[in-house]
């Protein structure tokens, strides 16, 4: 039998596509599944997926688990160690809708958990370290099963299979969101099975990422220093960790992240300013192991906003564009005109430079 | 007459025909091997004492000289072998321990030539050097473990004491007196033109190379030669040497011969005694008397430069190494057993000890897997002898390489290992002031300027062919090599797969 996801690692190229409404106005997924269309050649039918931020609005103060399960064991076993850890207020199955092109589906289970106050009490953790940690300790120790997202009023839905295919699997027209990411997938051999899709999630950080990145052993020997596990071997995993790491933990600015991981080079930074300089070499020297190199594009979705960031030799294309309060992004053009076919401002953000959108104060 | 049980390892053969008699190898060879008989007008040779240092064949205007194995050997003998047998003569001829220089030559296994280096295909594009920026700069020394922000929001960009290097190797300790002045100020000069550092070695720092303070490590060892507290603050950083790899568990002699004038000043004892470093400092029988020898040069340099704690790669390498990293250390050098020296006994040399990359990829593991390794930087020697040396360290875990051996090859060392004679032809291992002149320092150092700017080039090379840009994102990027014919338990201990996986 050939190999699962995790147990080896699958390059891949890609496809992404974002939109985000800074005043937060709620848009179905019927128009980033259709941005995917357009850009149908970028993937090969073994990867897709959407991320919605402001989908559960009823249950916003809850983390929503999106779980893959093997088998009904895997199931048992795992709500088995999530009752002794949560509080869960709603579970029920993702309602998915049968779609030619999407086959071997596990069981989808959708969870609204909170913490349990006197285990959470008694970790000394905040909540979202004590759900990152569950969620960890599921995807390393529970034998088919697998948290593919674990953020509070957003959600992840990914498969095996063309991402327009995904998209209609997961009923995402059904879903209302102020920001959506897309991904397609090119993966080099078969994944064998749905956890390796993206986009990928930890708490309310969702990526997307097209690109192989050299750096990836050394940033992943580098993150798991600090209780993260990458079960999956991909790179977008370990993307999402170091966000994680570095916003959440090391309390970064977004500008500040993208100035670790696709840092300047020393000959940039000998020309900035004195007080520039200084910080840039302190993100060099403090966090060279988490610079990133080889060819990324990547959307980062978290809660208010998203940010989209090249490789500093932007080798992987990515454009942006505006449409009214719509910020579009995408790796091609095609796909911004398949949302917004009069999109403006279309622009090329240069390799390191980040593109930051947040949503208006009070919009989200 | 005395039998003398030895016959010369070498053969030097002159070519009667080229030879022109104008008596150069006479001058150069210092170990006696030629004389010039007068009456007979011709130069005559005893081998007995030919190292095979090829100082006169390199020489001779005539190319009439040529040094070979001498094949008048013994019998051929699968258990005995010659060189065993020629150690029990000289043994039992002089009641001595057994002495030797330079690395172990042994045939043990050199897991470098195991392992092989990944290049991008088709999913991610190589980069090309000379199109686009690669960087190959890294900073030694503790990492803090999370960002500060002051109270008006800015980040404290304070950081603890580091090294700036501008090309990951850096020129390995070699004591005053083991090698020569000119060795030195090659060596301090190269330094300072590449960007990265040399290391005094035990025995001092000479006056004249204060000058070259930023650029220089100063080592505090058993002895405790020259330490003073110029010396401290001469250096960029200070270096306890705890262990070397060449002779794990012992300290060191060098003979009074060595001690002239000057290394005596430097070294600060007298003139011709001899210079016994004991085998442990006497002030550090644990890990927690580590600790205050650490501190107190800090105490002594006002914090303001990394400690690095040098060891010798051994067993337990990994644990001691995790107790080094608590000590308050900035870097850990690790030495592996291939590591060259001016003088151990053979038998330590050939027989103790473990290789780099076996100690370099078990303590890299264990700093990760206790989560404590941006406590320390980790520099990798003991045979580092090439820039895929170089590349394949850094990739198993080290932030740097010292290298010797090879800085002492660029100077015209040709491997003979009998620098513990200290008549080296070559002007590196000696104090013999008509044979350390032959080493031009100005030549000297322009010669490991290329060797360093090449190695540099080289490694550009094979990180652009991984899409690598940064030598920071190689660093532990084990998915970049690949062993071959080694054992699962040989790979797992390495944390690298074999090709073909």
């Amino acid at each position: 039998m050939s190999k699962l996801e995790g147990q080896i690692r699958i390059p891949s190229g890609c496809a992404i596509s974002a939109v985000i409404s800074k005043t937060g106005e709620k848009m179905t997924g019927e128009k980033i599944i259709e941005s995917m269309i357009p850009m149908h050649e970028r993937s090969n039918g073994l990867g897709g997926g959407f991320a919605g931020y402001g989908i559960y609005p009823e249950y916003k103060d809850f983390f929503a688990l999106h779980i893959f399960f093997r088998d009904a064991l895997s199931r048992k076993e795992c709500e088995e160690y999530l009752k002794d850890k949560v509080e869960i207020v709603k579970q029920e199955s993702i309602h998915v809708r049968k779609t030619p092109g999407i086959k071997d589906a596990p069981l989808i289970r959708r969870y609204f958990v909170a913490p349990m106050p006197c285990a959470l009490a008694a970790s000394q953790l905040d909540e979202n370290e004590y759900i990152m940690r569950i969620v960890i300790q599921i995807n390393t120790d529970i034998a088919g099963a697998y948290v593919f997202s674990s953020g509070k009023n957003m959600g992840i839905f990914k498969a095996v299979g063309y991402p327009e295919d995904v998209g209609r699997f997961y009923r995402l027209d059904e879903y209302e969101a102020y920001c959506w990411t897309a991904h397609g997938r090119y993966p080099t051999n078969t994944p064998g099975w749905w956890g390796g899709a993206h986009p990928f999630g930890l708490l309310d950080y969702s990526i997307v990422h097209n690109g192989e990145i050299s750096s990836y052993d050394a940033n992943r020997r580098f993150i798991e220093m600090f209780g993260y596990r990458c079960t999956l071997q991909t790179d977008t995993e370990v993307i999402t960790y170091i966000a994680d790491f570095l916003l959440r933990k090391q309390k970064l600015t977004l500008q500040e992240m993208a100035s670790v991981i696709a840092a300047p080079f020393w000959s940039e930074i000998e020309r900035k300013t004195d007080a520039e300089k200084e910080i840039l070499a302190y993100f060099r020297t403090v966090y060279s192991s988490l610079l990133v190199t080889g060819p990324f594009s990547i959307i980062l979705g978290f809660t208010g906003g998203l940010m989209a960031l090249n490789d500093r030799l932007k080798l992987r294309s990515m454009v942006t564009a505006e449409k009214g309060d719509k910020v579009l992004i995408a790796s091609e053009e095609a796909a911004i005109r398949a949302m917004e076919p009069d999109a403006e401002n279309i622009a090329y953000p240069a390799g390191g430079e980040p593109v930051i959108v947040r949503l208006k104060e009070g919009a989200y | 007459m005395k039998i003398n049980y030895l016959s010369p390892e070498f053969e030097v053969i002159r070519n009667e025909d080229r030879c022109i008699k104008c008596r150069l190898c006479v001058k150069q060879c210092a170990n006696g091997v030629y004389t010039y008989d007068e009456n007979k007008q011709t130069i005559v040779i005893d081998e007995t004492n030919c190292v095979n240092c090829q100082r006169c064949v390199a020489l001779c205007p005539t190319r009439a000289l040529k040094v070979r194995k001498n094949d008048c050997g013994l019998r051929e003998n699968g258990n005995w072998s010659e060189n065993t047998i020629r150690e029990i003569f000289k043994q039992a001829g002089s009641g001595g321990i057994l002495l030797s220089s330079m690395g172990n030559p042994e045939k043990y296994p050199v897991y470098w030539d195991k392992i092989l280096i990944n290049a991008s295909q088709v999913t991610n594009p190589s980069i090309d050097p000379l199109r686009e920026p690669m960087e190959t700069r890294v900073f030694l020394g503790k990492k803090p473990p999370s960002m500060v922000r002051k109270e008006d929001g800015s980040i404290d960009c304070s950081l603890p004491p580091q090294l700036k290097l501008d090309v990951p190797v850096m020129f390995a300790a070699m004591s005053y007196g083991s090698v020569s002045y000119n060795v030195h100020k090659s060596l301090a000069k190269a330094a300072q033109v590449l960007g990265t550092y040399y290391n005094s070695g035990e025995g001092g720092l000479h006056e004249d190379f204060y000058c070259y303070g930023e650029n220089t490590v100063v080592q505090v060892a058993s002895g405790r030669f020259g330490v003073h507290k110029n010396y401290l603050e001469a250096g960029a950083a200070i270096e306890i040497k705890m262990g070397q790899g060449a002779k794990p568990g012992i300290g060191g002699h060098l003979p009074g011969v060595k001690v002239g004038p000057d290394v005596s000043r430097t070294r600060m004892i007298p003139e011709g005694t001899d210079a016994i470093s004991p085998a442990p400092h006497h002030d550090i029988y644990s890990i927690e008397d580590l600790r205050q020898l650490v501190i107190s040069l800090k105490e002594a340099t006002g914090y303001k430069k990394p400690i690095i704690v040098k060891v010798a790669a051994v067993h337990n390498i990994a644990a001691i190494a995790s107790g080094i990293a608590r000590s308050g250390a900035d870097i850990i050098a690790i030495d592996g057993f291939r590591g060259g020296t001016g003088a151990a006994p053979t038998r330590i040399r050939d027989n103790v000890g473990i290789p780099i990359e076996l100690a370099l990829a078990s303590v890299d593991r264990q700093l990760r897997d206790e989560g404590i390794r941006t406590n320390v930087s980790l520099i990798a020697g003991g045979s580092i002898r090439s820039s895929a040396d170089v590349i394949k360290a850094i990739a198993l875990g080290a932030d740097a390489c010292y290298i010797g051996t090879a800085a002492l090859i660029a100077l015209g060392c040709h491997l003979c290992r009998s620098c513990q004679k200290g008549k080296c032809n070559w002007g590196i291992a000696t104090q013999v002031p008509e044979l350390v002149e032959r080493l031009d320092p100005e030549v000297g150092y322009q010669r490991l300027v290329n060797l360093i700017t090449a190695w540099k080039r080289e490694i550009k090379e094979m990180m652009g062919g991984m899409g690598i840009n940064s030598i920071e994102a190689l660093r532990g990027n084990r998915l970049m090599l690949r062993g071959v014919g080694l054992t699962q338990k040989e790979l797992d201990i390495l944390g690298i797969k074999h090709a073909g996986e």
